[in-house]
C-alpha cells in the first residue's frame, strides 16, 4: 500500500502542468525533435552536394570534401559542437561589426541545427556516395542514350535510383540525429535530456525522471523504425526481393 | 583506380598548393593565437590521455565479452533469453549515450546511499567515485551496438561448416568454441575498428559525471585561461591523432587476416 502511494505521488510529478514537470519534458522533446528534423534535412543537402563532388568534381573538390569528411568522422560530435557552436556565432557576429551592424544574439535552435547539420552532413555524404555508385551503370547508360543531360540523368535516373541503397544508411543517420541532439544539452540548449537534468536535480527524483526520458527517446525511435520499414518497403518496389 | 594511371614521384600540384595553404594556417595557429598556457597543463594533459584511453580499452575488453553472448543467443535462443538481449539491445541503441550515463550517476548514485546494506559493502569506496558510472555506461552501450554486429556475424557463418563440425562428433560448446565462436569474429573484425573509433568519440561524454579524460582536461583549461578555441583546437588535433593510430593499427591487423 505504502508503495502505492509513492508510485502515484511520483506520477503526479509527472503531470503535464506544473507543479507537474511533463510539460516540460514534453516541450523538450518537441525541441530535440525540431533540431533533429531541421539539422537531419539539411545534412541531407549538405550530403548530397557533397557526394556529387566527391564523385564528378575536380581533384581539388574531392580533396577538400575528404579533409571534411575524415576530420568531422574523427573528431567527437561533442567537440565538433563546442567548437561550431562557439566559433559559428562568433564569426557571425565578427561578420556584422565588420559590415558595421550590431551584434545577433544567434538563437540555440539555429546554432543546433546548424551543428547537427555539419556532422550529419559528413556521413550523409559517405552514404550517398556509396549508394549513387551501386546505381547500376546500364541505367546511366541508358539514360545517356536518351539524350538527357548530366543534371538530367542524375534527378531523374541517378536520385531515385540509388534510394534502396540509400535509405539503411540514412535511416540510422536519423536515429543518430535524434540522439546527438541530447549533446547540446552541454553547451545549455534547453532539449529534452537538459530538461529532464532540471526537473530531476529539482525534485531529487532522478531515476523517475531519467527513466521517463528514457521511454520518450525509445518511442521516438521505435515509430521512426516503424516509418522507416514503411518508406523501404516503397522505395524497393520492383526490385528483385533479397533477404 | 582509373586515377592512378601514372604515378610519379611528386604528389599533384593542386595537393602541393593545399599542402601550403595548410601549412599557413598552422602557422598563423600556433602564431597568433595564444598558447603559452600549454606548458603548465602538459602532465595534466598526459594523465587525461591515460585516463581516456584506459576507459576505451576497458569498455572495448569487457563491451566486447559481453556482445559475444548477446549476439549469440539471439541466433540460438532459448526464445527468453533472446528477447531479453533484443530488449536490452534496442533499449540501449533507442535511447541517447549521456541519458543513459547522468541516468546510472545520478539516477542510481542517488539511491545508492540510502541502502545500508550497499554503503557497509566493500564496494561502496569504488561506488562513491564517478568512474565506474562512467566505465559501466560505455561497455553497456558498446556492448549492445557490438552485440548487433555479432548476431549478424553468428548467423552468418556457413550452416554446412556447423554441421561438418558436428558430423565430427563435436558437442554444442566443441562446435562453439572450434569453429562457431572464431569464424563470427573473423566476420565481425572489419567492422570492430569502425565500432572502437565510435566509441573513443563517445567517451569525452564522461567528464559530464567529473570524470577527468582529456575532454575533462581540456574544459578545465578553458575555465582556468578563459580561452575559447585554443584548447578546443588542441583537443580536436589529439581526437583526430587517436582516431588516426586507431585506424592504422585496425588496418594492420584487417591486412594480416587471410582472405579468401
Amino acid at each position: 500500500m505504502e508503495s502505492l502511494s509513492v508510485l502515484q505521488s511520483n506520477l503526479a510529478l509527472l503531470a503535464l502542468s506544473p507543479p507537474g514537470w511533463g510539460g516540460n519534458l514534453l516541450r523538450g522533446l518537441l525541441h530535440s525533435l525540431e533540431i533533429a528534423f531541421g539539422g537531419y534535412s539539411l545534412g541531407l543537402l549538405i550530403g548530397i552536394a557533397g557526394a556529387c563532388g566527391k564523385l564528378y568534381g575536380g581533384p581539388v573538390t574531392r580533396d577538400l570534401l575528404a579533409t571534411y569528411t575524415t576530420c568531422v568522422r574523427a573528431i567527437p560530435e561533442l567537440v565538433l559542437i563546442l567548437l561550431l557552436y562557439y566559433a559559428g556565432t562568433d564569426l557571425v557576429n565578427q561578420l556584422m561589426t565588420s559590415m558595421g551592424r550590431p551584434t545577433v544574439d544567434i538563437s540555440g535552435l539555429a546554432a543546433g541545427i546548424f551543428v547537427i547539420a555539419v556532422v550529419q552532413g559528413a556521413y550523409a555524404t559517405e552514404v550517398i556516395r556509396g549508394a549513387i555508385k551501386s546505381v547500376p551503370a546500364g541505367q546511366l547508360e541508358a539514360s545517356r542514350a536518351y539524350g538527357m543531360g548530366g543534371f538530367q540523368s542524375l534527378r531523374r535516373i541517378t536520385l531515385p535510383a540509388m534510394l534502396p541503397y540509400a535509405i539503411p544508411g540514412l535511416a540510422n543517420l536519423w536515429l543518430i540525429a535524434t540522439k546527438d541532439t541530447a549533446l547540446l544539452a552541454v553547451v545549455g540548449f534547453s532539449e529534452l535530456t537538459l530538461e529532464t537534468r532540471q526537473a530531476a536535480g529539482s525534485t531529487k527524483h532522478y531515476l523517475l525522471f531519467y527513466c521517463a526520458a528514457g521511454v520518450l527517446y525509445l518511442l521516438v525511435t521505435l515509430i521512426s523504425q516503424q516509418l522507416i520499414r514503411m518508406i523501404e518497403k516503397h522505395a524497393r518496389r520492383g526490385l528483385p526481393q533479397e533477404s | 583506380m582509373e586515377h592512378e594511371v601514372k604515378s610519379s614521384y611528386w604528389p599533384a600540384p593542386h595537393r602541393i598548393v593545399m599542402a601550403l595553404i595548410a601549412a599557413a594556417l598552422i602557422t598563423y595557429i600556433a602564431i597568433s593565437m595564444r598558447w603559452e598556457w600549454l606548458p603548465g597543463y602538459t602532465e595534466q594533459i598526459a594523465q587525461g590521455l591515460w585516463r581516456t584511453l584506459w576507459l576505451l580499452a576497458l569498455s572495448v575488453l569487457f563491451g566486447f565479452l559481453l556482445a559475444i553472448p548477446l549476439g549469440l543467443v539471439q541466433v540460438t535462443g532459448p526464445r527468453p533469453l533472446s528477447a531479453l538481449a533484443l530488449g536490452f539491445c534496442t533499449l540501449i541503441r533507442g535511447t541517447p549515450l549521456l541519458l543513459q550515463l547522468w541516468l546510472l550517476y545520478f539516477g542510481l548514485g542517488s539511491i545508492f546511499p540510502t541502502i545500508p546494506e550497499i554503503r557497509d559493502s566493500f564496494l561502496w569506496p569504488y561506488l562513491r567515485q564517478a568512474w565506474p558510472y562512467a566505465l559501466l555506461t560505455l561497455t553497456l552501450s558498446f556492448a549492445a551496438y557490438e552485440g548487433e554486429v555479432m548476431r549478424g556475424a553468428f548467423a552468418g557463418v556457413p550452416k554446412g561448416e556447423l554441421e561438418a563440425a558436428r558430423a565430427y562428433g563435436m558437442s554444442p560448446w566443441q562446435v562453439l568454441r572450434r569453429i562457431w565462436l572464431p569464424r563470427a569474429i573473423h566476420r565481425a573484425l572489419p567492422t570492430l575498428g569502425g565500432e572502437v573509433i565510435l566509441q573513443l568519440k563517445a567517451t569525452p561524454l564522461v567528464a559530464t559525471i567529473t570524470v577527468i579524460d582529456i575532454y575533462g582536461v581540456v574544459s578545465r583549461i578553458r575555465q582556468d585561461t578563459f580561452l575559447t578555441y585554443e584548447p578546443l583546437l588542441l583537443l580536436a588535433l589529439i581526437y583526430m591523432i587517436l582516431a588516426g593510430i586507431l585506424t592504422l593499427i585496425f588496418k594492420h591487423f584487417e591486412n594480416r587476416l587471410p582472405v579468401r
